[in-house]
């Protein structure tokens, strides 16, 4: 997925406001997983924002990137796993 | 790639799911290592506040950029070349001497990360998301950002459907300021509506 920021727009931006995201590296990799899993198989975004919200809305203390790991996880089981007995059309 | 990295430290439990969950998809050929770290380092560096930061000062400099903008977010948006995940049903509340402007999400996080980033802790916090809706003046001047008590505080609840992004004032003296310039100024933060420029 190349065009997860298109080169010509990354040329033009200003770096002031730059600043770390992550407070662990696992962090970056399981939300770039999501991004992986949705683009690779051709899924809406929304299957796996209605799975973060009830991931967080199952537990509201547990940390951010910890519910988002659960929610992918069941975006796994759901449409790798289980998809494997037979591949969609 | 990290693989070939030695970790003393034991991985906790949610660091070895992540690590499972990778294998899986690279075994699978859903994704490859060298995929994760290009999308890390796209949201890391590239893909942030500086798009917003461009948005706003388009919306500074262009008064027709400006309307379109507050109009339909979402199209004024991707007229720069920004959109994406989350990226969909943005609106832009514009911040003035009356009214300022602050954004939240009460259900999860959402989030307008084509042109935020990722979103930062504390906006995920529960606190956060209670405090704002509660007493949006006291937890702004707790945040280092007091609103004039004559200043209108309006809060908005970023949901699925809609995504807000705060549109700060211009800052007095940088009239003479060119576009570059004037995004280097605008900060995240800004763009929540925690901070003031």
């Amino acid at each position: 997925m190349s065009d997860v920021v298109a080169p010509e727009v990354r040329d033009l931006l200003p770096r002031q406001n730059g600043e770390v995201v992550f407070d662990a590296p696992w962090q970056g990799r399981v939300l770039a997983m999501a991004v992986g899993v949705v683009d690779g198989l051709g899924l809406e975004w929304d299957e796996f924002r209605q799975r973060l919200i009830a991931a967080i809305d199952d537990d509201p203390d547990r940390p951010y990137y910890e519910s988002w790991t659960v929610a992918l996880d069941d975006l796994v089981r759901t449409h790798v796993l289980r998809a494997d007995a037979g591949p969609p059309p | 790639m990290s693989g070939d990295h030695h970790h003393p430290a034991p991985l906790t439990p949610v660091e070895e799911r992540a690590a499972a969950l990778e294998q899986l998809l690279v075994d699978k050929g859903i994704v490859t290592p060298e995929f994760i770290d290009q999308v890390v380092q796209a949201y890391a560096e590239d893909i942030g506040p500086m798009n917003g930061a461009r948005v706003v000062a388009r919306a500074w400099v262009d008064a027709d950029y400006r309307e379109r903008l507050l109009a339909d977010g979402t199209a004024a948006i991707a007229e720069l070349g920004y959109g994406g995940p989350e990226g969909d049903h943005i609106v832009v509340v514009e911040n003035t001497p009356d009214v300022h402007n602050v954004v939240v999400c009460t259900l999860c996080s959402c989030y307008p990360w084509p042109v935020l980033g990722l979103p930062p802790t504390w906006y995920k916090s529960p606190p956060y998301r209670a405090r704002m809706v509660r007493e949006p003046r006291a937890l702004l001047a707790e945040m280092g950002c007091p609103v004039p008590a004559d200043t209108e505080i309006r809060v908005w609840d970023s949901s699925a459907e809609v995504r807000y992004l705060v549109l700060p004032e211009r800052p007095a003296g940088t009239e003479s300021a060119t576009e570059d310039e004037l995004a280097g100024l605008v900060t995240r933060d800004a763009m929540i509506g925690v901070a003031r420029l």
